[in-house]
């Protein structure tokens, strides 16, 4: 691993501060991916700045419509969370699948986010349950924030705080786990706000995105059968030694056949 | 640049100048010399180098040294008693044979008494799902389970 200066601020502005003025600032949150890319000399950044000491990044308030989750709060508070079990079940259901026990100990929400893998689970729910992810300096909706490999709407120096989450009539998530990783091959995140569906997919693309067209069927006709025809192209689909683009076409119709089910049932 | 890091490691306070980029596992083993904490894969997924922080169990390979300023670490050597009787997850790996050539051991028993301690009724699928980030390339997961399951009993009879 290349050497790094370590930071702890204490506040927000102080973190941001550190993380611009370095010639190479990354934020540490659980670390969970960052730390492991940084032994394999993936990323070898100048600077890392510790968010565990910075106040009010965690934490799960339950306000009528809305789940608001803080930066820092890792998988395993949200899933063990029964604000969270009782609100979203499918939320709390899809941070119990992230990683494993010790890795839900440490990693958390902001940062899973924030580093928008291509095959992260979170991603799917920020879509699929109409979030807003909620910064130091602004308010970004779901459906801006995820633009790349790797990429999002972030700036240099913006600090993720807390996701907003919009609480559906009925909501599941399914994703077909890489059997070694255990991350998602894909994965379909389904929710039903009235006569509304949204349907988010992760695993499939370069980063997580919704299908208009299930959405649309579903709208109208909220059962698998309403979906079963629909079959995304190949073209943007992700191709590796695991699963090709066109099997990984056919799962986002299978795991958002089987989220429906799961939701409706 | 080395940083003043101070910790609590088996209930013993312990502090060393070290490099940022220490992780948690090495300062464990070539600082303290505690080597009982295993790495197996330095990838974050084999779970021999498991530890409990502030009794939660986490990587000690996936976590600075700097980041457990302050905090409580324990290791597989901080679980016997001073006389050397050894804890009840540690008797139940040996009763039943919970290990083969004993590298992911100290993962093992670390993890399995972090599954007592959040899922004191866990059977024996759920004890499976959760030992889902330690592996055992003896593949000996059979005896394994049952010492987690009959380690876990033990411990809620002991209170």
């Amino acid at each position: 691993m290349y050497e790094f200066n370590y930071h702890r601020p204490k506040n927000l502005d102080e973190a941001a501060s550190t993380v611009k003025d370095a010639d190479d600032g990354k934020i540490l949150a659980g670390g969970m991916t960052l730390i492991p890319s940084m032994k394999l000399r993936l990323a070898g950044p100048s600077d890392l700045v510790d968010l565990a000491e910075v106040e009010g990044l965690r934490g799960i308030t339950v306000d009528g419509g809305s789940v608001t989750i803080g930066a820092m709060t890792r998988h395993f508070d949200v899933h063990s969370s029964a604000d969270v079990q009782k609100a979203i079940p499918a939320l709390a259901e899809l941070a119990a699948g992230i990683g494993d026990p010790s890795v839900r100990h440490r990693g958390t929400l902001g940062g899973s986010i924030a580093n928008a893998d291509p095959a992260a689970d979170y991603p799917a729910a920020v879509l699929g349950l109409d979030s807003t992810v909620k910064t130091n300096s602004r308010e970004i909706a779901a459906d801006d924030f995820f633009t790349g490999l790797f990429e999002t709407a972030l700036e240099e120096g913006e600090i993720i705080t807390a996701v907003s989450f919009k609480v559906p009539d009925a909501a599941a998530y399914m994703k077909f786990p890489q059997p070694a990783s255990g991350f998602a091959m894909v994965g379909a995140f389904v929710a039903k706000y009235g006569g509304d569906v949204r349907v988010a997919v992760t695993g499939a693309k370069d980063h997580a995105f919704r299908v208009p067209e299930m959405e649309q069927a579903l709208g109208a006709n909220f059962s698998p059968d309403a979906i079963a025809d629909i079959v995304l192209g190949e073209e943007d689909m992700l191709s590796d030694i695991h699963c090709s683009a066109d099997y990984r076409a056919h799962l986002v119709t299978v795991m958002a056949k089987r989220a429906v089910a799961k939701a409706a049932g | 640049m080395s940083i003043k890091v101070s910790m609590n490691v088996n209930g013993k306070p312990v502090s060393a100048e070290v490099e940022p980029r220490t992780l948690l596992v090495q300062y464990l083993r070539e600082h303290l010399g505690l080597t009982g904490t295993h790495v197996g894969c330095d990838t974050s997924q084999c779970g021999c180098c498991n530890v409990h922080l502030n009794g939660e169990a986490i990587k000690s390979c996936t976590i600075f040294a700097v980041q457990c300023e302050g905090q409580d670490v324990t290791t597989i050597e901080g679980l016997a008693e001073e006389d050397g009787t050894l804890h009840p997850m540690q008797q139940a790996f040996w009763e039943h044979h919970g290990l083969q050539c004993g590298f992911c051991t100290p993962g093992m028993v670390m993890v399995g008494c972090d599954i007592a301690r959040r899922l004191p009724d866990a059977d024996e699928k759920t004890i499976r799902h959760e030992l889902e980030g330690n592996i055992c390339r003896c593949t000996g997961y059979q005896h394994i389970v049952e010492a987690i399951e009959s380690g876990i009993k033990a411990m809620n009879a002991k209170g």
